[in-house]
């Protein structure tokens, strides 16, 4: 094909500038761990704590990015409203633990008292998914790809300002566990109770997820129809069934993460679900989207990253209050995963077909 | 398939309805519009909401009724309506007993007693029988309605339509009127109250409407040939007649209208501005941005670093020279952010702008860009627009004297934006029928398929992405000189929902589209205090329901109607 001078010139340019944003984010990782290391400023102690939160953190982006992932490995959509979903699982399981929490449930049985809520959120948000892949998500199932998008993020301000209409533009306590309170040491360092059960139960959910993708006949159906809806509808696979129950068990997910994620910041509020939402979806392209232990690993990779970044890369480069940067780091990784490998660590090469 | 009975159908119709009511009520809206009349002393608008609701379910359910039934039947039509309202009332009805019983009020902020006197009609309990027999009788309209016959059914509808917009707005046509002193004073207090319209505004509404509408649909086809059989020059001196009256309406409306709705229309119309710049991404190339707030940001920071006279201020050159600077600053910023991002495809593409609009927010309210950007406390003291010369810089926190025109109001800086939204109008205008605008749009229908013709992706939506950012900037500079001062904390992603949502909804693609969407989606909220508070849940709405029911929009551009009626016509003509 003959290419103009300037036409190559462009291409030159754009690749040129490509290379000069790769190396320009390489050098700021490098130098900025490198000088935040020599300088010596944060413990040891200190570095393991990051890490340990951001674990914790990481596994409840972890539950989140399940959702995206499941959603988008059937429909090729990005659940936009999933985020709110979280939200409302965090929601009802507040309602549900403060009624406990005064007839002094919570403190007789804190491990009910931690299930039952989790369990009630799981329920809760798996019907308000249902509801809004009934009324805004499939009929338009077969339309352009923007078109569903743009539903989903119009169910996500629905959502979210039905909650404040509901329940006001508070922000509510979510009520303490006490036999959770108070730091656990292990190896002679101490690690918060909560953060560890977080991470645990995190861990059991996910586990209780992958036993029922792989070894159960529903899950079967699930892999079958995110290979190929068609052939799995004519091996008599009910597609649509398959579907909702996909989004049921997604949004059980964030339903669960939205109460941990209340057990460690202990706030519920209308807006809690935008940012952590965007994050999980960053997880889940960090781990390959549609890619089931990729959404788990991304997760837990964004979550210690994103803990342990604005002291290691940022405070080295001699930026104030690094901490206030901290989302940012997600976001940039977010731009830089999709720049990189689009792909993410455990996804396939997308065909163009499920790009 | 088995035909549903219709009575069964009915109240699954009455049923929805009546959760709809109660959501509405929960969501605190009905309350809120309990403040505001419809007609004075006689019907509110909360009130009203909840009667439409239930009226309209007797119409639906009629219709429903005659589907199955195949055709109309009088009585099966008006028992399917009375049903649907009856359970509306009987499920509100029900709720407002739980609502008593239970102290729904613990969980829902808004089961306040003021709710449940409102929907007992302030009886009590001794009043739950009313809303039942309400619902009945207002679905029995609803239902009786479809059987009217269209001439009738018409002219009803409009005057329904009118009476609640012109109920809705009252309070600027007052104002508007008000304004004006003399006879159109007392016309204005005649019709408009206070919180709605009175009785005999009412009447003049109904009447005068019922009349118009059944006088166009006897008169008006003899005058739409009339119009049409004009001949050419006829036509054309008709078009220009309208433009100049539209032109004379958008000149005059700020100084007729006063401060408030001056403020209001500035803010339209830099919505109009930026959605038309929105326009070239989403309508024409299929970029769904969702980071246009970033380009916004830059726009504003940079007329504010430039035009400022408080601390943060680098230079102070007047208005003109910083827009022209602000807007190749914004679309240079376009350029580095979208090369690395817009080799990504569709939906990835929105998240990741999102998420550059999060950034150029989080840095431009740290504690790192503190000293260059005022951080928290944000970039004050930035000098309004001169026509004329501006005199010297004297200090920090005095502004420089301007010998001339000083557009210093809202109105003045409506008519800055207004020049820039038609600018950009005319340039998105004739860029649509360029070679570059066919290439977005062949990108937007299909990438592999533009690709293989031979257009460079890459480059055509950089193109695209970098206009848009552009026109985010000024709009950004615009509204930084409106405001004058910026703060990190209105660069929220709301600013970039706000564009899109009036987009999608006004009609992507298309222009007037954009300044329908403007009007409903911005104008709306800031003049109704009762809508605002409801805005965005509004917004959520809209969204969800134009993508189920009209994907194209509002007005839509007729390309991207076509195409997404292709399988339509496609079966029309075979």
């Amino acid at each position: 094909m003959r290419t103009t001078l300037g036409e190559r010139l462009t291409d030159w340019a754009i690749s040129g500038f490509m290379w000069g944003f790769r190396i320009l984010i390489v050098f700021i990782v490098v130098y900025g761990t490198f000088s935040t290391l020599s300088s010596g400023k944060y413990t040891g102690e200190q570095w393991i704590d990051f890490i340990i939160f951001g674990i914790s953190q990481g596994s409840i982006y972890a539950l989140i990015a399940l959702g995206y992932t499941m959603v988008y490995g059937i429909l090729r959509m990005i659940n936009f409203a999933h985020g709110e979903i979280f939200m409302s699982g965090a929601f009802s399981a507040y309602f549900l633990a403060t009624w406990l929490d005064k007839m002094g449930f919570i403190d007789a049985n804190p491990a009910l008292g931690l299930i039952i809520p989790i369990l009630f959120a799981m329920f809760m948000s798996a019907s308000i998914s249902m509801l809004v892949e009934r009324i805004a998500y499939r009929p338009l199932r077969n339309a352009p790809r923007l078109v569903p998008l743009i539903s989903a993020i119009g169910a996500s301000f629905f959502l979210q300002y039905t909650f404040r209409g509901f329940f006001g533009p508070g922000v509510y306590a979510y009520p303490p566990i006490k036999a959770l309170q108070g730091e656990w040491v292990f190896f002679g360092i101490g690690i918060l109770k909560s953060q560890v059960i977080v991470a645990v139960s995190a861990a059991v959910i996910m586990a209780i997820l992958y036993v029922i993708v792989m070894r159960t006949k529903i899950g079967k159906a699930m892999r079958a129809v995110s290979e190929d809806k068609d052939t799995a509808a004519l091996m008599g696979i009910d597609v649509n069934r398959i579907i909702v129950s996909t989004f049921a068990i997604g949004a059980a997910m964030a339903g669960a993460a939205g109460v941990l994620y209340a057990l460690i910041f202990r706030q519920v509020g209308f807006f809690m679900g935008f940012t952590p939402g965007i994050k999980a979806f960053t997880s889940a392209v960090l781990g390959g989207i549609g890619n089931i232990p990729g959404a788990m690993l991304g997760g837990l990779v964004l979550g210690v990253f994103e803990s342990i970044g604005p002291a290691l890369f940022l405070d080295g480069l001699g930026i104030p209050r690094p901490y206030q940067l901290k989302d940012a780091i997600a976001y940039t990784m977010l731009v830089m995963i999709l720049l990189f490998r689009p792909s993410g660590i455990l996804g396939e090469r997308l065909t163009s077909k499920k790009a | 398939m088995k035909k549903e009975n219709f009575i069964w159908s009915s109240i699954k119709v009455g049923l929805l309805a009546g959760a709809i009511g109660i959501f509405l009520s929960l969501v605190g809206m009905v309350e809120v519009f309990n403040k505001r009349d419809v007609v004075e002393k006689v019907i509110s608008l909360g009130m009203f909401l909840l009667l439409a609701i239930s009226m309209i379910a007797g119409f639906i359910a009629s219709r429903r009724t005659s589907d199955l039934l195949g055709g109309n039947q009088a009585g099966s039509n008006l028992l399917a309506g009375t049903l649907a309202g009856l359970f509306t009332g009987i499920t509100l009805a029900l709720f407002v007993l739980a609502s008593d019983q239970l102290n729904l009020r613990a969980i829902f902020l808004n089961a306040t007693p003021t709710l449940s006197g409102l929907l007992t009609f302030g009886r009590g309990s001794g009043g739950l029988w009313m809303l039942p027999v309400l619902g009945a009788g207002t679905g029995l309209a609803g239902g009786a309605f479809l059987l009217l016959p269209l001439l009738v059914r018409r002219p009803i509808t409009h005057a329904i339509m009118v009476i609640i917009f012109s109920a809705l707005f009252s309070s600027l046509f007052r104002v508007i009127m008000v304004n004006q002193g003399g006879g159109i004073e007392k016309a204005a207090k005649a019709i408009f109250s206070q919180t709605g319209l009175t009785i005999n505004g009412a009447l003049v509404f109904i009447f005068g409407t019922l009349f118009i509408s059944i006088l166009w649909s006897s008169q008006g086809a003899k005058v739409q040939n009339r119009v049409d059989r004009l001949p050419a020059k006829g036509k054309l001196s008709l078009r220009v007649f309208s433009i100049l009256l539209i032109a004379y309406v958008a000149i005059m409306l700020p100084q007729a209208a006063g401060p408030f709705i001056a403020q209001v229309i500035v803010i339209i119309s830099l919505y109009i501005l930026m959605g038309l710049g929105l326009n070239i991404e989403i309508g024409f190339a299929g970029l769904l941005d969702l980071g246009f707030v970033a380009f916004y940001a830059i726009g504003a920071y940079t007329v504010g670093l430039l035009t400022s006279y408080g601390e943060y201020g680098l230079q102070h050159v007047s208005f003109w020279v910083a827009v022209p600077i602000a807007v190749l600053i914004s679309m240079m910023f376009g350029g580095i952010l979208g090369v690395p991002v817009l080799g990504v495809r569709g939906d990835y593409l929105a998240i990741a702008t999102l998420g550059f609009g999060e950034i150029v927010r989080l840095l431009a309210g740290s504690d790192f860009m503190a000293p260059y950007l005022g951080g928290p406390r944000g970039i004050i003291g930035i000098q309004k627009p001169c026509i004329g010369t501006l005199g010297e810089f004297i200090a920090v926190d005095i502004p420089r004297v301007c010998n001339g025109i000083e557009l210093s109001k809202p109105q003045d800086i409506y008519y800055v934006a207004i020049a820039s939204a038609l600018l950009i109008a005319f340039f998105s205008w004739r860029l649509r029928e360029s070679r570059l605008g066919r290439a977005w749009m062949a990108i937007r229908e299909d990438e592999d398929v533009a690709e293989a013709l031979g257009i460079k992706l890459v480059q055509a939506k950089l193109l695209a992405y970098m206009l848009g950012a552009a026109f985010a900037g000024l709009g950004g500079a615009i509204f930084a000189t409106l405001v004058g001062s910026i703060f990190a904390t209105s660069m929220q992603l709301i600013v970039s929902i706000n564009v899109v949502a009036l987009i999608i909804v006004g009609g992507m693609g298309s222009i007037p589209g954009v300044v329908v969407g403007a009007l409903a989606l911005i104008g709306l909220p800031e003049l109704l205090r009762e809508v605002s508070e409801f805005r965005f849940l509004l917004y959520g709405m809209a969204l969800i329901a134009v993508m189920l029911a009209k994907p194209e929009g509002l007005w839509p551009s007729q390309t991207i109607s076509r195409e997404l009626h292709h399988d339509e016509a496609a079966d029309a003509t075979s």
